[in-house]
């Protein structure tokens, strides 16, 4: 099967897929030992996993609507692509994540309180990325990658001076995420170079989803992302991202090479059903009968049929998770509700390691300031949060 | 690309307007030697090894050039910390274009004193995320001119990461960037873009402007928690000067009086302090008591001994090569103005290059504040009455 991209043309590679959206699957010689290696238990917690993140999804981008947030980045259409490639890692391999990854921080155990502070603009970021092995979000485009690259250097040297001293197993790798807007940055070709170069243990993850906010893929790159890795020296697959097995599959398969040394490549064919952030309306780049042609590759809509059909699960299941995931999207409106806006003393502290003086002075110029609208009677602003 | 040009730093033939002070024998007073080729430092020792600093007595005071005295610092650094490495272009066998990595390769090996791709952002961002696996990389951009494609993460990525995650990832890392002109080279070798680091909360940039100071500068930087730009004042190199290797004069971050006077204090940094010494001296041959304050940091400002020595002389001169439009001499300048107002006779004055791209290094000498420059500013001062 052929995926079409933006401009109707088809892509030369066959992207690896197992479960076709009709959700029958499909034997691969080298892919499927890996999806037969998986108990009851893991297939349904694939379905767990997307299905919760959507309705977490659904429920920020209302709270968007509401005024409650920000801005939300929906991830809409790319949970398949999400949960099997985070579900194939270790949950010591750090992943340096976009800012769409939500199935993968759900996963890494990131509360959606946590989540939501960089949307409601309380915070930069809601986790400590050591705790999760998750780094934070990245608003700039692919600079992320080099820091993933930076981190397996570090992996490397760990290595050679005989082991860890974070825990780690001697085989870790690392997730780069990107997008397909992300792969036109100068920064993804740098660290691209550098992985290559140093052979180091890399994981790069394009998840390939056809829009960059208005520019269709095709204006970043004529031919598959997977094979610039072939450019650099190391090899680079494409999966359709809406088959949560095939994509779980290749980054198994692939994660398994990269420990051994040497970054390998990953482009996930799938497709961003809403729009890039909030704060932009799809309908004015894109026809709807992409969109509708997409929608019948549901890939939660696909895994189900699977996971009925064999017999791994039943309604009462089904009803479970839409019950745990009602139950998410619930702590998310009230996590949104109660969240107070980090003061900005604390950032102010959190700038530098070390005094500077200022920071210092800055500080404190703002503490007489506010001190003096105590004293003419009115509380002192700052106090008792700004909202 | 050719770095070296064989011309003659700071012996650059007598401006056709500096009759003034020409007389006065003004150039011809600075002490640095000239150098013959940025590239090949002129009969200095191969080695600087003065026995590293491993807990047994430190080595007994020694004349080094400040290149040497920074290779030191490198090597003592690189020997107390297993975490510490080196990275840049050419760093390793060549020992930099400016020697200044000279031998540490092939004493500590290519993990800790690595070649990189040529990349300044590939650098910078692999470096990052070394350092939030908590290696503490120093960084070695080749020249000031090719900073640049590493400013957006220095300066979205570096600078923020702390606050970004409330200080639960750090990024102690140090940039070694060769910065200024006088060295008679080619476009983009000779920049001085400090302002635009000042200007980013969350970096730390400093400059020393002598041996001593450039070995424990150093030091000091690499220990520092927090990202530090080290300027190194390229056309000073091969300054030679007395290195105490058993203690530190002063600590990084604050400015210190290099030289004590009573009529007006000339505030400078980097490459020019000996250049305002040299002044200093001619306008004593005049009976003019002039007090020289380096400012050593940039980021933070110790700018209460530079309002302090301001308000004993009342008059103030600032000099940086940098155009003074925008620059960071305004910074001094008004931040001396806050705190002295009242105890000046003049207004602070600034001293500066002009606002145009650098120019080509035949009429750099033109461009440059020389110890002309600096005295006619000095006279302008005194040309307001004294309070």
């Amino acid at each position: 099967m052929a995926h079409p991209d933006a401009t109707g043309e088809e892509h030369a590679v066959q992207p690896i897929q197992l479960l076709a959206p009709d959700g029958t699957l499909a034997e691969h010689e080298v892919y499927s030992p890996y999806i037969s290696q998986l108990g009851e238990q893991d297939l349904r917690d694939l379905y767990r996993l997307m299905a919760t993140e959507r309705r977490m999804d659904a429920e920020a981008t209302s709270l968007q609507r509401q005024g409650q947030l920000a801005l939300w980045v929906p991830a809409l259409g790319q949970e398949a692509a999400q949960a099997g490639t985070v579900s194939a890692l270790r949950s010591t391999d750090m992943i340096f994540p976009t800012y769409r990854e939500h199935v993968m921080a759900l996963h890494r155990g990131i509360r959606p309180d946590e989540l939501i502070q960089l949307f409601r603009a309380t915070a930069h970021s809601g986790w400590n990325p050591h705790d999760h092995a998750m780094n934070t979000y990245m608003v700039v485009l692919g600079a992320q990658t080099l820091h993933a690259v930076g981190w397996a250097m570090g992996i490397q040297r760990d290595v050679a001076a005989g082991g860890t001293d974070q825990g780690h197993g001697a085989d870790e790798l690392v997730l780069a995420c990107l997008g397909d807007g992300a792969s036109s940055q100068g920064d993804v070709h740098e660290s691209m170079v550098f992985a290559s170069s140093y052979e180091l243990p890399v994981l790069y993850f394009i998840q390939n989803n056809h829009w960059a906010i208005s520019v269709p893929a095709s204006t970043q790159s004529r031919g598959p992302l997977a094979d610039r890795a072939a450019g650099y020296g190391f090899e680079g697959v494409q999966v359709d991202g809406n088959d949560v097995l095939a994509s779980y599959a290749v980054a198994a398969h692939l994660g398994g090479q990269v420990r051994q040394g040497g970054p390998k490549l990953i482009e996930s064919i799938t497709y961003r059903m809403g729009a890039h952030t909030t704060a932009d309306d799809p309908s004015k780049y894109r026809s709807s009968e992409e969109v509708e042609s997409w929608k019948a590759k549901d890939p939660i809509e696909r895994y189900r049929r699977w996971l009925q059909a064999a017999g791994h699960a039943d309604e009462t299941y089904f009803s479970e998770v839409d019950q745990e995931a009602a139950d998410v999207a619930a702590d998310l409106r009230r996590a949104v509700q109660e969240l107070e806006p980090l003061p900005l003393e604390e950032a102010m502290d959190a700038v530098y390691a070390e005094p500077h003086r200022q920071v210092e002075t800055d500080k404190s110029w703002l503490k007489e300031y506010e001190a003096g609208f105590a004293e003419d009677g009115a509380p002192a602003r700052g106090e008792g949060g700004a909202r | 690309m050719n770095h070296g040009q064989a011309r003659r730093a700071d012996s650059h033939p007598a401006s056709p307007r500096s009759s003034r002070h020409g007389s006065r024998g003004g150039r011809a007073a600075e002490s640095t030697p000239a150098s013959p080729d940025v590239a090949v430092p002129p009969g200095e020792e191969e080695t600087a090894d003065h026995g590293a600093d491993t807990g047994e007595q430190p080595a007994p005071p020694r004349e080094l050039v400040l290149a040497k005295a920074i290779n030191a610092a490198l090597r003592d650094e690189l020997t107390e910390d297993a975490k510490t490495l080196l990275i840049g272009e050419d760093i390793g066998a060549l020992g930099g274009v400016f020697r200044v990595t000279e031998g540490l390769q092939k004493e500590f090996g290519p993990q800790r004193v690595v070649d990189s791709p040529l990349a300044e952002s590939g650098i910078i961002g692999t470096s990052i995320g070394m350092a939030m696996r908590g290696y503490r990389p120093v960084v070695e951009i080749q020249f000031d001119g090719f900073v640049f494609p590493a400013f957006n993460q220095i300066t979205t990525q570096l600078a923020k990461i702390r606050s970004r995650t409330l200080g639960k990832v750090a990024a102690p890392l140090t940039i070694r960037l060769p910065y200024g002109g006088s060295i008679g080279s080619i476009e983009h070798h000779s920049e001085s873009p400090e302002a635009l680091f000042a200007h980013t909360a969350g970096l730390r940039v400093i400059t020393p402007s002598n041996a001593h100071d450039a070995y424990w500068m150093t030091r000091q930087a690499i220990r520092c928690d927090d990202p530090v730009i080290i300027l190194e004042p390229k056309r000073r190199y091969w300054l030679k000067g007395l290195v105490d290797f058993s203690t530190p004069a002063q600590d990084a971050f604050t400015a210190q009086v290099v030289r004590e006077g009573t009529d007006a204090t000339i505030a400078c940094y980097g490459p020019l302090v000996p250049v305002a010494l040299a002044a200093a001296q001619v306008a004593a041959e005049d009976g003019r008591s002039i007090e020289v304050v380096d400012v050593r940091s940039i980021s933070p400002l110790d700018d209460e001994t530079i309002a302090r020595s301001a308000a004993k002389t009342q008059r103030l001169v600032v000099a940086h090569e940098a155009p003074t439009f925008g620059g960071f001499g305004a910074e001094i300048a008004a931040r001396v103005g806050e705190r002295a107002h009242h105890r000046l006779a003049a207004p602070v004055l600034r001293v500066g290059g002009f606002h145009m791209p650098y120019p080509p290094s035949q009429q750099e000498h033109r461009y440059l504040p020389d110890i002309d420059r600096m005295l006619e500013a000095v006279d302008r001062s005194f040309s307001y009455p004294r309070r």
